[in-house]
């Protein structure tokens, strides 16, 4: 049983509190003891949100030490830049071709940075950096909601539990309406990672 | 059964299983959730009560008919409630009485630090505090049981990290079965509170304080874990946490017992060490207490006083003092400089009904820049409040000059009136915050003869903290429905000649009520009506900007909604957030009336 410390980052409105929850509730479900806690504040307006999962044998502080950062979920391109920091050497950054330009870069004097500043800060502590058409998969899936659960799929790739480890806690949770295309969606987020990850030896 | 719950679901969770009847608070961040959750549950009667006194007050009549009650609150609403807290402590209970007190290490969502530990020596009343979700389950049955046993009301503290962190929970209990049967018993001598039978209460209160001494020195959730005696960490609540990860060798005290705190086990412990330091958020409160103690303490001098601790701000603190060693490897990679990113800063939603308000108040209070010193003539100072709309000091609607605390806009604004200060005061509130505590105000105004102009926000919800009800729309937290309090008919109640409706979203009609208010010779109210965007079901079709008229002003910028963007020098409306004619507001501002309603 490996510890696992996930930090998921993004703005208010995109799931990223939604798949926090769902990943504890599956890490508890499959025996690890679990920690989560989020940073939203007044993030509810348009702030960011950060929650951290901890997966573990067992886990003392919910909150992850900086540069000890397994796997970094951008929910959106900006905000996987800002707490790149976090992540652990050669820690895997994963991040959504999210983009939500926040009000200070319309009127303010830093602007957005692109995908290639945003690759080149994370470059600074990984080179797994993967970004994933989590907006293609919702497109797909016919959900716009489901990029978390895209996000979730690629991110299960890398972890020891099998793919029908998360899909019954979400079959328990999900409501019906969302199901079958959020389970549709995560299931492609994985194969995506099976697609993109190199394979081990080459 | 394992269950994950946060803090607030746990306490909510232990309360019930210990026999909670009555459940009262008043929503703030991050105690929301205690009573949400206990509305949920069967055979509980709970309520959003109007403010964190009246909440209290609710719970003492509950307690005092024998059952058990159960009030939960932010750490400022604390401060509301201290008045019958004091008096609780006095008279006691007879049904047990716990008090929630979620404080906000860090001010994630509050006007300001405070540690309410030390409310619980200043009322002479025991305090408890958990360490995670599972302590803060199996705790409120301890603190009933307590309330009733020393015939005092228990105060447990929270923190936003207990409160909203998710940990896996045993659930090992059921509701308690036989309750206490509501009645009550005449007794002047503990419940009414003359000089001659507080002086009697008085001696009960310190002798109560004698017997939980003791009575801590037992209590099995203090926890001593002796490992390496070098060194010995005394901590509580999720500082705990925070120091068995960053002191793994050392030898560890977890207190739960808060007030008063365990000082036979303390000095046990201390003997055992060499070393003692105390891990604590916020103030020197058990720094203090052992030293109090006499036995030689770190605290404070390495740990952060304020704000939030975290692991890697305790570990850095520890390293610098010299108490946990340099680590001998380098840094496996050089620290990277912080990139410079954009800032991403809470705002109002697209279609949020104070938007309107607050671009009028910048338009016509603030005609100079900021910056300058002194008003000018004609402009106008805001007092504000607490609430979604406090935002609205934020660029581009900078449209604020103060915000302190639950209702104070309309008293500050009646100072500076009857300072003397040439500009007129203008206090802007929510509906709920006026419901709170902005009342006693207004009626302030009447009485003292003010020309003070009020401008309620009536959202028809208390937004900031989710939706929640309130006396204006009746709206319990069950769902049931009662008759709504009518801001106008209160307001016309108490003596205010000069009431308003407006249309929030109508910004001429703001703007010439406003005038008009700001010169008339007379206490003015204006409430500003428009539902809160979350909960308003009514959306219209999105707006779109015709290019062909837009002359590239960026007017529409100076709302700040987020649906309004820049693409290419061109002002656009994001489609997925523009709730069109429900709101409208951007389309007022522009000069060339070149945002209209999109086709669809």
């Amino acid at each position: 049983m490996n510890d696992v410390n996930v930090l998921m980052v993004g703005v208010g409105g995109h799931g990223v509190i939604l798949a926090s929850d769902g990943m504890s509730e599956i890490g508890m479900n499959n025996g690890y003891d679990v920690k989560k806690t989020d940073s939203l504040g007044m993030a509810q307006r348009g702030g960011s949100v950060v929650s951290h999962v901890r997966w573990g044998k067992h886990v003392f502080s919910p909150m992850i030490k900086k540069g000890e950062v397994d796997y970094l979920l951008g929910f959106e391109q900006l905000e996987a830049a800002r707490w790149a920091s976090y992540l652990k050497p050669n820690g895997v950054a994963i991040v959504a071709d999210v983009v939500v330009i926040p009000i200070s870069a319309i009127d303010g004097k830093i602007p957005y940075p692109d995908w290639k500043e945003v690759k080149g800060i994370l470059a600074q502590y990984t080179d797994q950096i993967y970004l994933i058409p989590a907006t293609r998969i919702a497109e797909e899936v016919e959900n716009p909601r489901a990029v978390n659960m895209a996000m979730l799929g690629f991110l299960s790739a890398f972890l020891e539990l099998e793919p029908q480890a998360w899909t019954e806690t979400m079959r328990h949770r999900l409501p019906a309406k969302f199901m079958e295309s959020s389970i549709e969606a995560f299931t492609k987020g994985a194969s995506e990672a099976k697609s993109m990850i190199p394979a081990k030896g080459n | 059964m394992k269950q994950l719950l946060s803090g607030n679901e746990a306490i909510a969770l232990g309360a019930y299983h210990a026999g909670v009847a009555v459940a009262t608070a008043y929503p703030g961040t991050p105690s929301t959730e205690i009573l949400q959750s206990i509305a949920r549950l069967d055979g509980v009667y709970a309520e959003w009560a109007i403010n964190e006194k009246v909440a209290l007050e609710i719970g003492i009549g509950a307690a005092y008919a024998g059952v058990r009650a159960l009030v939960s609150m932010k750490h400022v609403g604390l401060n509301v409630a201290a008045d019958p807290l004091f008096a609780a402590s006095t008279t006691g209970i007879v049904g047990g009485l716990v008090i929630v007190s979620c404080d906000d290490p860090g001010e994630h969502s509050s006007q300001g630090e405070q540690d309410n530990r030390h409310f619980a020596k200043f009322a002479k009343v025991p305090m408890l505090e958990p360490t995670d979700s599972q302590e803060a389950y199996e705790l409120m049955e301890w603190a009933f049981n307590i309330s009733e046993q020393f015939d005092t009301p228990v105060l447990v503290r929270s923190t936003t990290r207990i409160s909203h962190c998710k940990t896996v929970v045993d659930v090992n209990r059921d509701r308690k079965a036989d309750l206490n049967e509501p009645s009550f018993t005449r007794s002047p001598a503990k419940f009414v509170m003359v000089p001659s039978n507080a002086r009697i209460r008085r001696q009960a209160m310190e002798e109560r304080i004698i017997k939980l001494r003791s009575y801590v020195d037992d209590f099995p959730l203090n926890e001593m874990l002796l490992a390496d005696r070098k060194l010995g960490v005394i901590s509580n609540g999720v500082a705990y946490q925070y120091a068995l990860e960053v002191f793994r060798d050392a030898s560890h005290l977890k207190l739960v017992t808060i007030h008063p705190i365990p000082e036979q086990l303390i000095r046990r412990f201390a003997n055992e060490v060499e070393k003692l330091i105390v891990v604590e958020e916020l103030d020197p409160y058990i720094e203090d207490e052992i030293r109090r103690l006499g036995i030689p303490v770190m605290g404070k001098e390495f740990v952060p006083i304020i704000g939030e601790l975290n692991p890697e701000i305790l570990e850095n603190a520890a390293i610098e003092a010299g108490i946990l060693p340099t680590p001998s490897d380098p840094a496996p990679h050089q620290t990277p400089p912080s990139p410079q990113l954009p800032t991403r800063r809470p705002q109002l939603c697209a279609g949020c009904p104070h938007v309107g308000t607050e671009f009028v108040l910048r338009k016509l209070g603030f005609l100079t820049p900021s910056s300058t010193k002194g008003l000018k003539k004609g402009e106008f100072i805001v007092t504000s409040d607490i609430g979604c709309y406090t935002l609205g000091v934020y660029p581009p609607l900078s449209a604020l000059d103060t915000c302190a605390c639950m209702g104070a806009s309309i008293g500050q604004a009646l100072g500076l009136e009857k300072a003397g200060v040439p500009n007129k005061a203008v206090a802007v509130l929510g509906d709920s915050t006026f419901m709170h505590s902005g009342i006693t105000g207004l009626i302030d105004i009447v009485y003292s003869q003010g020309n003070t102009t009020v401008i309620i926000l009536d959202n028809s919800t208390t937004a900031m903290t989710g939706q929640q009800g309130q006396p204006g729309t009746g709206v319990s937290v069950t769902g049931t429905q009662a008759q709504p309090v009518k801001l106008e008919k209160l307001a016309e109640g108490i003596g205010i000649k000069d009431v308003n409706v407006v249309d929030a979203f109508n910004l001429r009609e703001i703007e010439n009520t406003l005038k008009r208010s700001i010169e008339n010779d007379e206490p003015s109210v204006i409430i500003s009506r428009g539902v809160c965007i979350l909960s308003s079901k009514t959306r219209g079709t999105p707006f779109v900007i015709d290019e062909d008229e837009c002359i590239g002003c960026f007017d529409c910028l100076d709302i700040g909604c987020p649906a309004i963007t820049i693409s290419d020098e061109q002002a656009c409306i994001d489609p997925a957030l523009c709730v069109g004619a429900a709101c409208g507001v951007c389309a007022q501002v522009c000069p060339q009336e070149a945002i209209v309603e999109g086709r669809g």
